[in-house]
């Protein structure tokens, strides 16, 4: 017997859009009913590893224009500039909605809102809780949500995907991972908030578990993907982990060295230095690795750079203590009397289901928010500081707009059909395959290609190169064989689903990158080093087809900022 | 002995309580963490192994496991720092086992919910206006708001071992840490809970979760704290209670 679980709202994702988005239905509707359902804990989401802080306008001497022009100038032009225009609108209350639930926002001694600088930024708005910021915010909405018994936790269950039946709605398959039941939730309304992609690659600050399940799930349905051949790479992810080495390092003060020992950011940002843009600063980092500067030493065999504080040793206890702590657990380094190997990693998901400013998707009481979605305010490149801020302002943006929707609104009749046929994908089709190939191999494959050829600098040949790679990948996937054929938390069935979604994902990534021939923001071409705004000041729109992904472009919203050069 | 290699013996069980060791080889230089022996070991030598593991930067607290006798993080557990060639993991102690080293957490996050562990004020659904806190009144309670829900002290804890309705460390420092905080008004309702049959009143102060702990939360001075608070909570309760009595 299929178990279906039905709620007033489904979300799916439990980091910080997610549990905003549960609170703020749960507050907005007391007759609603929230199901929260999340392939981990709440808490285990990646959204806890955000470290550097997240901007907001509360300060008197800074103004919304200077936000918004910040993200729409790191954005390099691609942000949908009404969308910024709200965001930074709404954000500030959010910083003190926190505050009133608990969050230990830094202080000033007078007991106000401290706040700091961050690369990109004219004014320093970063709002920061220690280095701590994404941990204490997920663990100050985690903590309010404990208050609403309308807010149904469905932890580890582990969705396969969405059903849209005459454009609407109509559930999503999972597994129960604990006990390896196949469940369909089914409900009004349903917020996708699933977090980003970056485990597509091998070097990265990301949790093992952001495999880009949202993203793919939402295109296998039917809804557009937009902007995701740009992937932020943070110029610090810690040699050889990849764990990420907070920007706010460099923004107390933080100097990026060569094997030289030589500070080199002046040759790439000669105003902002080493507090430019994560893109620009990775770039530096990459040229000056090619440019046989790279270091090599204990900590790996892949060049890296260093990344220096110990002339800031004395911030490192209060400011900092996170990324001390693990540098000196990780890497047996002390950052007050060593430098830092650092070299750049994937980040952060600037493409994702491409949805309007009311958070809506094209299929009405389909919503999402988050690194989920491409709203679009980060376009190109995103600034640091400005993806946990968006977390909390469209969460409780989508969480209310999803309420309204579902008080509205009925559950339609489930497609028992696809709900059989995915059902059938699973079990027979993928858990009884004997095909030989091996889940783990063709990850790592994958990741690696990944990083070889759609990497910071791209060039056509390998891009080419890796289109290819991943149409054989993909072959290699059809004859995968899961051996663990039981059912209870069966973790290489979960992982061969993930690869499935990667897969599709690397494809849409790889022929967005090889399509437009032009450098924007995070997406560099080597060979069209130069921003190009007659043809591509486009956001790129991707749709499922049978015969592959099918690629439109559309218009960037401009209203106030004319595209001018990107300088810093 | 095997130079090359650690031995890792893994514990391997279902929810019926059938269990076993399997013994694994992991070459010491494809590895640093326990963490990413287990992986490799899912990789390379067997796909069924199951474990929880996320953000492999001791933040996310997955991977909580017995490491050589211990509750452990298996990411942050240097496998060289443990001073032995054979590494022995089985699932956390005081859980159910679901799958290997998998195991039943619900009830740590039960109890935790229990001691209604967020802010709780009057004038809650109040626009937001800045509420002030100084930096020495966020020391108060910063320690215990580090908790990552890891539930490792839950596994040290001797009495939580042998009784199933202690709150146990975690919930009780959660307590702790909205009672300290200036912008909480809900120290007496949290008080009621864990000054109650199955609060502070059980803990023995062994120190074993303070040990275990790996963001020194020392939940262990966090329940004697709230004892305390919560003694002089009862005597101005007694003394209320008599001044009405007075009245009558």
């Amino acid at each position: 017997m299929l178990e279906t679980i039905k709620e007033d709202i489904i979300i799916m994702g439990g980091g910080m859009a997610g549990l905003r988005a549960a609170i703020s239905a749960a507050e907005k509707d007391n007759s609603i009913s929230v199901g929260l359902v999340s392939k981990l804990y709440p808490l285990r989401s990646h959204s806890v590893s955000a470290e550097g802080g997240t901007s907001a306008v509360l300060d008197p001497r800074d103004n919304l224009d200077l936000h918004a022009f910040d993200t729409i100038k790191g954005s390099d032009y691609l942000a949908d500039q009404d969308a910024v225009e709200e965001f930074v609108r709404i954000v500030p209350e959010q910083i003190y909605t926190t505050d009133r639930w608990g969050c230990p926002w830094s202080r000033n001694s007078d007991g106000t809102i401290s706040q700091r600088d961050f690369g990109g930024l004219s004014f320093p708005r970063a709002t920061f809780a220690a280095d701590k910021t994404g941990f204490h915010v997920m663990q100050t909405l985690f903590s309010r949500c404990q208050m609403y018994d309308r807010i149904h936790f469905y932890n580890e269950y582990f969705v396969t995907s969405a059903i849209i039946g005459q454009n609407r709605f109509n559930g999503l398959t999972a597994i129960n991972l604990k006990t390896g039941e196949f469940v369909v939730f089914q409900g009004k309304a349903l917020i996708f908030a699933a977090g980003g992609a970056g485990r597509l690659y091998q070097f990265s600050t990301y949790a093992s578990s952001v495999t880009g399940d949202g993203n793919a799930i939402a295109y296998r349905a039917g809804l557009s993907l937009k902007d995701m051949e740009f992937m932020q790479f943070h110029p610090t992810g810690l040699v050889p982990s990849g764990i990420l080495i907070t920007e706010a390092a460099r923004a107390e003060g933080g100097y990026l060295r060569n094997s030289e020992g030589k500070r080199f950011m002046e040759k790439y940002a000669p105003t902002k230095l080493e507090e430019a843009p994560r893109d620009i600063v990775s770039r530096a980092m990459m040229w000056e690795i090619l440019g046989g500067r790279g270091i090599i030493d204990e900590h790996g065999e892949t060049p890296h750079i260093h990344l220096d504080l110990t002339h800031i040793a004395e911030k490192l206890e209060e400011r900092l203590p996170m990324i001390t702590d693990i540098a000196k657990k990780f890497n047996h380094i002390d950052p007050a009397v060593e430098p830092i190997p650092v070299r750049p990693a994937t980040h952060y998901t600037m493409g994702g289901i491409d949805v309007r400013i009311s958070t809506e998707t094209q299929v009405p009481g389909i919503f999402g928010a988050g690194e989920n979605v491409a709203i679009s305010i980060h376009g190109a490149n995103r600034l640091g500081s400005n993806s946990t801020n968006e977390c909390l302002a469209f969460g409780n943006v989508v969480g209310i707009k999803a309420a309204e929707w579902a008080s509205a609104h009925t559950i339609p009749d489930l497609d028992t059909t696809r709900v059989m046929m995915e059902e059938k994908r699973i079990w027979e089709g993928i858990l009884k395959n004997g095909g030989g190939e091996n889940v783990a191999r063709i990850r790592e494959d994958l990741r690696t290609g990944m990083d070889q050829n759609v990497g910071v600098l791209r060039t056509e040949s390998e891009l080419e190169k890796q289109a290819k790679n991943i149409i054989s990948l993909k072959g290699r996937f059809s004859n995968i064989s899961v051996e663990d054929k039981s059912r209870v938390f069966n973790l290489q069935l979960q992982e061969t689903l993930e690869l499935g979604f990667m897969l599709d994902l690397a494809e849409i990534i790889t022929l967005g990158a090889l399509m437009r021939r032009e450098s924007r923001g995070a997406h560099y071409r080597n060979d069209y080093p130069k921003r190009d705004d007659v043809n591509f000041l486009k956001h790129t729109v991707v749709n499922f087809t049978k015969d592959g992904p099918a690629f439109h472009y559309t218009d960037v919203a401009i209203t106030k900022w004319k595209p001018a050069p990107r300088v810093y | 002995m095997d130079s090359e290699n650690y031995v890792f013996l893994v514990k391997r069980g279902d929810e019926k309580g059938n269990s076993r060791f399997d013994r694994f080889n992991v070459p010491k230089k494809k590895i640093s963490t326990v963490l990413e022996g287990l992986v490799y070991i899912s990789e390379n030598l067997d796909g069924t192994l199951s474990f929880r593991h996320s953000c492999r930067m001791e933040i996310c607290g997955s991977c909580s496991m017995q490491i050589n006798g211990k509750p452990r993080m298996a990411c942050s557990t240097i496998a060289e720092s443990l001073g032995s060639n054979t590494i022995r993991v089985s699932p956390l102690p005081h859980y159910q086992v679901i799958k290997d080293l998998v195991v039943d957490i619900d009830p740590f996050f039960e109890k935790y919910r229990k001691v209604k562990p967020y802010i709780i004020r009057k004038d809650d659904k109040s626009p937001g206006v800045e509420l002030l806190q100084t930096p020495e009144q966020f020391k108060i309670y910063e320690q215990y708001s580090m908790c990552i829900k890891c539930g490792l002290c839950l596994a040290a804890c001797p009495i939580s071992g042998s009784d199933d309705d202690y709150l146990g460390p975690a919930a009780l420092a959660a307590a702790l840490r909205f009672n300290l905080d200036s912008r909480d008004e809900g120290t007496p309702i949290r008080l009621e809970i864990t000054g109650g049959e199955s609060g502070t009143s059980r803990c023995h102060y062994a120190g074993e979760c303070t040990e275990v702990c790996p963001k020194d939360v020392d939940p262990s001075r966090a329940i004697q704290l709230l004892r305390r608070t919560g003694i002089s909570h009862e005597l101005k309760n007694a003394f209320r209670r008599g001044k009405h009595a007075g009245k009558r």
